[in-house]
């Protein structure tokens, strides 16, 4: 090799080349944005300050959402919900598919624990419900008072976790992150994919869906 | 394509390989990093015999060396700064992770911030601020011509850390931006961009300088790093996507920030190094320029196998599982040119200390991406995807390969730009015995524990949490490990200190490096 020009433009025009590849082809056949699917909701005010929460607080480092197809992983079977589609982040920016599974999947955790009281008392004092939990508590997002005003959400504590000569109450922030929480619920029909029940026994569903190739959906 | 650019060029064949040496120079090894025992030892290992070397081109050579001083000392000592930092950072959130009641207070030591803080830090803090002031003192050695234009770089490496800080600082606060790999807000990022074009600056201006013919394989891999990591950056930040293709977009760039600049920064230094010090042109030019053309090729579309079952179309993971399979020929043709090499010379590796580093991480790389490729498979990745076994696998890449390389070249570059010599030997031993045993307890564990952890989650009938539980016992190794590990680096950093304040004992026989100056050791070299 003589030339340094030579080396910038070749190495350029690669990543170009690998760029419309991997980015500009999957935006025009996907296009996520433009088509909802109808029975997806946009995040309300309450839930995309939540969201920014959950966000801010990097629930993503160990929870995922993006549940896997029955072929590939037993997701479904742990009431995580059918795999995911492209429809179902349409309204997701920014994207918090995840990469780890320190803790479950939490793309359809509205669904599974519907429960105010449940999420509160999991983010004050998560090993109370879940014993074996690794997942941090976050104090911070509640505060011990002795009297618990109109309208506020008094956490439910077991007696080994309750703060002596006081109530813990959630704080605007904690109200928000449960708030998107129980949001987080794509049980709604996908179109491209066959309903839940057929897939979850039957492999040979599994397979021609891996058939239908180029415009099927990642299995 | 590659066979096009690769052959116009293919008759320069072997004479590119040798541009690094002095006229007669080839045989003789280098390390400014050895006791004057170790250096006797070592050349008798080198081949003796009509060595004329050309004595007036390495006392020029030296005065080189100290052309890029002041970037290259900021760029250096800045990213051991960001090591010590982003060090701690990992340490408190492995062990957060078996603790989880520690330091909960307060939202800024939350796990979920001490995490991204963690790798932010250390990848472009620690890793690429080495990467560039390696790459840097590199050019003038590469060109045999002075640095030109150094001060850009300088100013580089300033915007550089303030991108560092303002993006660090954001991220403990909750103003992350939420994508890995991209926690950084685009104000912290702009910094980073307009830093690293700057540092890009010497290298251009050097070029057209030079006194060589020939581009050696080390500076293609630097143009092609600092021509790619703005282009990645840039598209990374700009609002383009949102949804399943922001997801496809965050893994492209995550995985082109390993492979397009981590990795031909990595391979510069190690490509320089091995052959330096050992005193061999490398093994085959030829492979080098294939290893060169298909990592670009191949590297630059493996990133959406993090994406294997996600809402992805198929044939787009299918591409990027193909891709990461193909990469093992840049691997096996960079395997290949670094262990035969080495291979002749092994002897060295026990008595060159930026040898050991450098051939360490080069043996990591080789591991490393065989690991990659296998882990890209449908059926490894889906007991490996979500698990820690990503975690040990992503720092067998950027700890075990780079950072190692980088540990390796710190300890060459260090001692020319300041004219001092390493102080204590004993100390590079105890650095290098602290990360490669602790990067050990941190990489065996967690890879056995992740696996163990993906396949209890693939099993429907075990509950998810024996998937929580089990891996315990691994995540304390892991921070058994990486407390070694940062132990490690604080004995670096305070020998790197000791070198910058022109400190410490010195040894027994004169420094190779003050050589043909005729004063004594350790004097202030004179031009």
């Amino acid at each position: 090799m003589t030339r340094a020009l030579g080396i910038i433009a070749g190495t350029a025009l690669i990543l170009l080349y690998a760029t419309m590849l991997l980015l500009i082809m999957p935006a025009i056949q996907l296009r996520t944005g433009e088509n909802p699917p109808a029975a997806l909701q946009p995040y309300t005010e309450v839930q995309a300050k939540g969201r920014e929460h959950y966000i801010a607080l990097g629930c993503v480092y160990c929870h995922s959402q993006q549940p896997r197809d029955p072929g590939l992983a037993p997701d479904m079977s742990r009431g995580w919900g059918r795999p995911s589609v492209p429809g179902d982040y349409s309204y997701d920016n920014p994207h918090l598919m995840g990469t780890m599974r320190t803790g479950p999947d939490l793309f359809n955790i509205g669904v599974r624990q519907p429960s105010v009281d449940w999420h509160m008392t999991h983010l004050y004092a998560p090993r109370s419900v879940s014993p074996g939990s690794n997942m941090p508590a976050y104090p911070f997002l509640f505060e011990v008072t002795d009297y618990v005003p109109e309208g506020a959400i008094e956490v439910q504590l077991p007696p080994e976790y309750q703060v002596r000569g006081g109530s813990v109450i959630a704080r605007p922030a904690a109200v928000e992150l449960v708030e998107y929480l129980l949001g987080l619920d794509r049980t709604y029909p996908a179109d491209e994919l066959p309903q839940a029940e057929e897939t979850e026994t039957e492999d040979s569903s599994t397979t021609s869906l891996l058939d239908s190739g180029l415009l099927g959906v990642q299995q | 394509m590659v066979w096009g650019l690769a052959n116009d060029q293919w008759g320069d064949g072997e004479e590119a390989s040798k541009v690094i040496f002095a006229e007669g120079e080839l045989g003789r090894g280098e390390d400014p990093a050895q006791t004057g025992v170790q250096r006797k030892d070592l050349e008798s290992d080198v081949r003796s015999g009509k060595l004329v070397i050309d004595e007036e081109e390495l006392a020029e050579r030296r005065l080189l060396d100290r052309t890029g001083r002041r970037p290259v000392l900021w760029w250096l000592t800045s990213s051991i700064v960001w090591l010590l930092l982003g060090s701690l950072f990992g340490v408190v959130a492995s062990l957060k992770l078996h603790l989880p009641d520690w330091l909960i207070q307060d939202a800024v030591l939350t796990f979920g911030r001490i995490r991204p803080a963690h790798l932010n830090v250390v990848a472009y803090g620690w890793a690429s601020m080495a990467g560039v002031g390696v790459g840097i003192w590199l050019v003038p050695r590469l060109f045999k011509a002075p640095l030109v234009g150094g001060q850009f770089a300088t100013v580089g490496a300033i915007l550089w850390n303030i991108g560092m800080f303002i993006g660090t600082v954001a991220v403990l606060a909750g103003f992350s931006a939420g994508l890995e790999w991209l926690e950084f807000p685009w104000q912290a990022d702009v910094f980073l961009v307009l830093g690293g074009a700057l540092a890009a600056v010497p290298l251009l201006m050097t070029v057209v300088r030079r006194r060589v013919h020939h581009l050696y394989v080390s500076a293609w891999y630097l143009i092609g790093a600092l021509v790619w990591f703005p282009m990645l950056l840039i598209t990374a930040k700009l609002p383009l996507f949102i949804g399943t293709e922001q997801a496809i977009m965050n893994w492209w760039f995550a995985h082109n920030v390993l492979g397009l600049w981590m990795t031909p920064l990595g391979l510069a230094a190690a490509y320089y190094f091995i052959a330096k010090i050992t005193g061999s042109a490398i093994y085959s030019y030829t492979l080098s320029l294939i290893g060169f053309w298909a990592l670009a090729l191949f590297y630059s579309q493996v990133g959406v196998h993090h994406l294997i079952g996600g809402p992805v179309p198929t044939w787009l993971t299918t591409l990027s599982i193909v891709t990461s399979v193909m990469m093992v020929i840049p691997v096996v043709a960079v395997a290949i040119n670094h262990h035969m090499t080495v291979l002749p010379k092994w002897r060295m590796v026990l008595t060159s200390p930026t040898l050991r580093f450098v051939v360490a991480g080069a043996m990591m790389y080789t591991f490393a991406s065989i690991q990659g490729s296998i882990e890209a498979l449908r059926s490894v990745n889906a007991v490996t995807h979500f698990t820690h076994y990503t975690v040990a696998h992503a720092h067998m890449g950027v700890y075990g390969f780079f950072s190692f390389v980088l540990f390796g070249s710190i300890y060459f570059i260090l001692p020319r730009l300041v004219t001092w010599e390493w102080p204590h030997i004993w100390a590079i031993e105890l650095h290098f015995w602290l990360v490669f045993l602790g990067f050990g307890i941190y990489f065996w564990p967690l890879s056995i524990g992740g696996w163990l952890q993906g396949t209890a989650m693939l099993d429907a009938a075990r509950p998810f949490m024996d998937s929580v539980l089990l891996t315990m016992p691994y995540l304390k190794a892991r921070s058994a490990g990486g407390i070694l590990m940062t132990l490690g680096h604080v004995v670096f950093a305070s020998h790197f200190i000791l070198v910058l304040l022109r400190m410490g004992p010195v040894s027994e026989l004169p420094p190779k490096l003050m050589q043909g100056f005729g004063k004594g050791r350790n004097s202030e070299v004179k031009a």
